[in-house]
């Protein structure tokens, strides 16, 4: 049952990623963007992470794809046009391929514990949401707090940023 | 070994699939819009692995890293794109390669 889930959401996952940088149409991307993250967010789920795989949907999947598709609306950005095919670019491709298909296994089996199988309902963390409250709030507080900071700071920014020079 | 047990390697295979496909879209896309959604794409390989290793692990820390890098995209995305915004109101573009002002 938990092979079909994961190699379905896995066939999902990469399918999208690969429409997100193939796609010429940018609404196409970001919509493209939005199935990827919804797939990423269920595999959140079979790790038993289901507080990220809400936030994922909710500030991911909602919130920043929204500001995406809100820009490409503001900017009414054309199709990219096609470009001559450089070879030098399909050998590109090629090489990273064939270097992804030999390396990422290597790397994987390099990593020590990469052959530990983990039975659903068996984590050590039945309440997430919980757990992960309480490190924020204790061990990790001063960090929370200068994401906080690191939030405003960035909104002011935007507002500078967007801010026409005759409104000054 | 495709339909035996799912392990660790698998996610983390899986991740670094996913890193690879992102950075391709950053290295060979034009547009900078596209670029961005590529960035993102890194990003959620990386919590991908994060999250993995932590369930296998034991870890809860890494589901605390996950949230934080979950913010900073966040703050990155807004950044950016008001960056994009008015880069696009100066040059009527999104190429990246049009944005050469500060290359040496």
């Amino acid at each position: 049952m938990e092979q079909i889930f994961f190699w379905s959401l896995a066939i999902g996952l990469l399918t999208a990623a690969t429409a997100v940088v193939v796609l010429r149409n940018p609404v196409s991307n970001a919509v493209c963007l939005v199935v990827g993250l919804v797939f990423q967010a269920a595999l959140f789920v079979t790790l038993e992470a289901n507080f990220l795989a809400a936030v994922q949907v909710i500030v991911y999947a909602g919130a920043v794809m929204v500001l995406f598709l809100f820009v490409i609306m503001l900017l009414d950005v054309k199709e990219e046009a096609r470009r001559p095919l450089v070879w030098s670019k399909v050998l590109g491709v090629i090489a990273g391929v064939v270097l992804a298909v030999l390396g990422v296994p290597r790397l994987v089996a390099s990593f020590p514990n990469a052959q530990k199988t983990l039975e659903w309902g068996q984590g050590k963390t039945p309440n997430a949401a919980q757990d992960l409250g309480t490190l924020l709030f204790t061990s990790y507080a001063p960090l929370f707090l200068a994401t906080g900071v690191l939030l405003l700071v960035a909104t002011v920014g935007v507002v500078v940023l967007c801010r026409r020079d005759s409104e000054v | 070994m495709i339909l035996g047990p799912i392990t660790l390697g698998h996610y983390l295979a899986l991740s670094g699939f996913l890193f690879i496909i992102g950075l391709a879209g950053v290295l060979l896309r034009r547009s900078l819009l596209i670029v961005m959604m590529s960035l993102e794409l890194l990003l959620n390989a990386a919590n991908l692995a994060l999250v993995a290793v932590g369930r296998f692990q034991g870890l809860p820390d890494t589901q605390v890293a996950v949230f934080f890098v979950i913010t900073v995209a966040a703050a990155e995305v807004a950044l950016g794109l008001a960056i994009l915004v008015a880069i696009f109101r100066v040059k009527k573009t999104t190429a990246v390669d049009r944005m050469a002002n500060l290359r040496f």
